[in-house]
């Protein structure tokens, strides 16, 4: 042992845990119409808890104290007699106060039932705010996938009509500093001993048969990204846990208060991991009132495992330390100093881990990560955007191609429910949540707030044609993105909308089909150059600016968008042409009317821009034309002037 | 919109619009012109067709604004990309005060009847512009029908201006010709163009017989069509008020 890895190891000490019932025996609750066989896990006895499943290589000193630690903790909490008469309910006792973090959180309810602690047996001196969070514990589920680029390269291929034979072994590969190294490996590699980051000329020679393709990591982020999404049908809190450099990905999600909508926990658990069958990942799910709790138990738990709210403790404590999302230097670092499981370094006085670690990045502070995993650190799911208030949705029973006959419902239930919060729609979108793990999404705004169910469903037509269903999908959301307050407005005695709200309807409708760009309105600016004088803002985005003062001067009716220049055919001294040339045209000036001198704008202008003399003039056949000359003869800024036509008067 | 509505009361109004309003005094005969042989009333909403003379003139644009004049709704303007290309886009500062455009930019003539239909279909809407370069086959007899049907549903003048274009066969309900003659002179510029002149030729009309006249437009009085004698003996007039 190295000087710098020197730490005051404890012996094990009891560790009394709030949850004394042992594990619950889980039932055989697979999912019945899952595609793939059982995963192939090594068995995990039901009692007592288990040692890690794979992969993880049986180590058997971690297994006994994993089992050391846990009997410990069992025995402990039933014998363990009540002290500390002074306070009305049993504390959850530190062994050793923290540095600069308080002590745990006290209840003063009855056991088990959470509260917000009073100032009544809160002592002055050590109360501040991290213990005393939410009550409410929190539902968080951690999704691993573990062959995620592997099954993503499988998926590909079996849409070719590639798929290559289940016991082929394959594996993806990326660039590293020799040559190439396995990223991702399929279970017939993996059975043959092929592992992720081992060079694949090694792998080669010991197995000549493996298929070798190369990893599309960028392609991984992006399918895990609208991953998040998909798993939106299940919590609206759903946030992406990284990718694993094993070929592996995680997702997480915020599932409190809604896993009644899918009969409890554990069924909701099932169907999770169901739905990702189906869609072609394996997935292992566990749910717990932590992130890293949840994290520590999709990778090294049970299968399906729930953890209560009580219980975080006594199910981290036979995991390897491992499940603390530690680096491997650091859990090297821990396991010389003897600590190889959680339950561990939960014994470990926390003074000595934080002289130790404290100054480390999170992911190699075990203090952090034990903090985390505990609940004594918050740790908030940060989804990549924030759900919508307002969104209703359809679940079908078979995945359908066409979501057009279910929109009318969808829209009537959304503008119930924003009529009833006092709230309109500026932008909707219409997702579908394909059965193959993606989402595809139309968004169409509204350019004033606006509850019609008609309307919405009128602003769809013809948007859903490029919507990908892909093989079919099996729900439909309708969000309304974006929202403001609207006021109820009483509509003529005749029952016809009101003026402004027509147009803005129409403004929608325009705007839906041609692009937010394509319909205009007036927005003047205060230049004096012409073309820079025009200003036109979207229609969609409402209000207009105030309108400017208008010129004395006469201005065409119609602008030449870039000017074009003319040929002189016939110059005068003084005045424009009498004769030139436009567009294989020769126009003869009759009568014209100027100039008009527009300098440059110097603030916008590169030096050296010519000035304009603006000439409105007649031609031979009546029709009468702006043109002008960009400079004047010796203003040393460039050779003779040349004449551009710019406007038409009408 | 149907004359075979069932219901007896010789309404203009689809049993499905709302009441038609009251004719704008805008479009009373007395402001669309004067002169002996104006005919009987104008329909308030119809769909007319203005071709130019020449391609690139700008008197049917001034035509139609002013015929649109006393219009305080806004106002659609769809082009198509020939039309921006060849003719040129609205400019702000030349555009009559008081006139609310709301300006549509689509790439084909097809684009550009979908809109002129959306924006019949809608009310509050002040006159619908739309302009289209060429002959392109989109533009039947059955697409102009439908946007004439529309208009006078609507009672919006609904207005097309064709360039480039032979007057096929169409359903609108007044085709005009429309090109630029040499303005009036400026009282105080010999040399410079004074107020513009067009001269309108209505080759066909379901309210009156065609006629050609020399069109203005005056401030107040929006759109006004004189026979050249007039208009040459207006100007007179005009020149001799102002001097004196």
């Amino acid at each position: 042992m190295s000087g710098e890895d020197k730490l005051p190891v404890l012996a094990l000490l009891p560790r009394r845990t709030t949850d004394p019932q042992p594990p619950r025996p889980r039932a055989g609750n697979l999912h019945p119409d899952r595609p793939r066989p059982a995963r192939p896990r090594p068995a995990v006895p039901a009692e007592p808890r288990p040692a890690p499943p794979a992969p993880v290589p049986a180590d058997a000193e971690t297994f006994e104290r994993a089992l050391a630690a846990l009997r410990a903790a069992l025995e402990v909490e039933v014998a363990r007699p009540r002290k500390a008469p002074d306070l009305p309910q049993p504390e959850e006792e530190e062994t050793f106060s923290p540095v600069g973090t308080p002590r745990a959180m006290r209840r003063p309810g009855p056991a088990g039932a959470p509260a917000r602690s009073g100032a009544a047996e809160s002592r002055p001196g050590d109360d501040d705010g991290p213990s005393r969070r939410d009550p409410a514990p929190r539902r968080i589920l951690s999704l691993s996938l573990p062959r995620f680029a592997m099954e993503r390269w499988l998926r590909h291929l079996a849409r070719g009509a590639e798929a290559p034979p289940e016991d082929l072994p394959m594996a993806l590969a990326v660039e590293g500093p020799h040559g190439p190294v396995i990223h991702a490996t399929n279970r017939a590699a993996e059975a043959e001993g092929v592992h992720a980051g081992a060079r694949v000329v090694d792998m080669r020679a010991l197995l000549p048969t493996l298929r070798v393709d190369f990893a599309d990591t960028g392609g991984d982020a992006a399918a895990l990204a609208r991953l998040v999404l998909w798993a939106r049908r299940w919590c609206p809190w759903t946030a992406g846990d990284g990718l694993t450099s094993a070929g592996g990905a995680g997702l997480v999600l915020d599932t409190t208060g809604s896993d009644h909508l899918w009969g409890g926990e554990a069924a909701m658990l099932a169907e999770i991991e169901g739905a990702l069958a189906v869609a072609g990942f394996t997935a292992r799910a566990a749910l717990a009132p932590t992130r890293g709790a949840a994290w520590a138990l999709a990778r090294f738990g049970g299968v399906r495992e729930v953890c209560p709210a009580g219980a975080v403790e006594t199910r981290l404590a036979p995991l390897p330390v491992r499940a603390l999302r530690l680096e491997p230097a650091t859990v090297q670092t821990l396991n010389r100093l003897g600590l190889k499981t959680i339950g561990d370094l939960l014994a470990v006085p926390r003074l000595s881990l934080a002289r130790r670690f404290s100054r480390e990045a999170p992911a190699s502070n075990p203090l952090l990560r034990l903090d985390q995993a505990t609940g004594r650190t918050a740790e908030p799911v940060d989804p990549p955007e924030e759900p919508p208030r307002f969104s209703v949705q359809t679940r079908l029973p078979e995945p359908v191609e066409d979501p057009v006959p279910h929109l009318p419902a969808l829209a009537r239930e959304l503008c119930a429910g924003l009529a009833e919060a006092g709230h309109g729609l500026r932008r909707a979108v219409l997702t579908v949540y394909r059965t193959d793990g993606e989402v595809a999404s139309v968004t169409v705004a509204t350019s004033a707030a606006m509850r019609d169910p008609a309307h919405l469903v009128r602003l769809f037509d013809g948007r859903l044609d490029r919507l990908d269903p892909g093989f079919g999908f099996d729900l439909v959301t309708l969000d309304a993105a974006l929202t403001e307050a609207m006021d109820q407005a009483q509509p003529g005695l005749a029952g016809e909308p009101h003026a402004a709200e027509a147009v803005a309807r129409l403004v929608d409708r325009l705007s839906g089909r041609f692009g937010g760009g394509s319909l205009l309105r007036p927005a003047p600016r205060a230049r004096h150059v012409p073309e820079r004088a025009e200003g036109w803002s979207p229609a969609m985005a409402g209000a207009l600016p105030p309108r400017l003062l208008r010129l004395r001067v006469l201005r065409p009716l119609r602008l030449l968008e870039p000017p074009e220049e003319v040929r002189v055919l016939y110059a005068v001294p003084e005045g424009p042409p009498a004769q030139f040339v436009w567009r294989r045209q020769t126009l003869r000036v009759s009568r014209y009317d100027g100039p008009e001198r527009i300098a440059p704008e110097w603030w916008a202008d590169r030096p050296g821009t010519r000035l304009r003399d603006y000439y409105r003039i007649e031609d031979h056949l009546g029709r009468r034309w702006w043109l002008y000359r960009a400079g004047v003869e010796g203003d040393g800024r460039g050779t003779s002037p040349e004449w551009f036509l710019h406007g038409v008067f009408p | 919109m149907c004359p075979s509505s069932p219901e007896p009361v010789p309404s203009p109004a689809p049993p499905l619009s709302p009441p038609v309003p009251k004719l704008p005094d805008r479009l009373s005969p007395a402001r669309v012109s004067r002169g002996p042989d104006v005919g009987p009333e104008r329909p308030p909403g119809m769909l007319s067709e203005v071709f130019a003379t020449a391609a690139m003139d700008g008197a049917p644009t001034g035509f139609v604004l002013a015929s649109l004049s006393g219009v305080t709704a806004p106002v659609l303007w769809v082009q198509d990309r020939l039309s921006r290309r060849e003719a040129g886009v609205p400019c702000l500062a030349g555009l009559p005060e008081g006139l609310e455009v709301m300006h549509l930019k689509v790439s084909k003539p097809l684009d550009v009847l979908w809109a002129l239909e959306q924006a019949l279909g809608a009310a509050g809407l002040g006159g619908v512009i739309g302009e289209v370069w060429g002959d392109p086959p989109a533009l039947d007899f059955t697409a102009t029908k439908r946007l004439a049907l529309r208009a006078e549903a609507r009672a919006l003048p609904c207005w097309l201006i064709r360039r480039a274009a032979s007057a096929n066969l169409s359903a609108a309900r007044e085709r005009w010709r429309v090109g630029s003659l040499p303005s009036l002179p400026d009282p105080e510029d010999q040399r410079a163009p004074g107020q513009p002149l067009w001269s309108a030729e209505l080759f066909r009309s379901r309210w009156r017989a065609p006629a050609a006249w020399v069109a203005r437009h005056e401030p107040g009085r929006g759109l006004v069509l004189e026979h050249g004698t007039e208009a040459e003996g207006g100007a007179v007039a005009d020149l001799q008020t102002a001097a004196g």
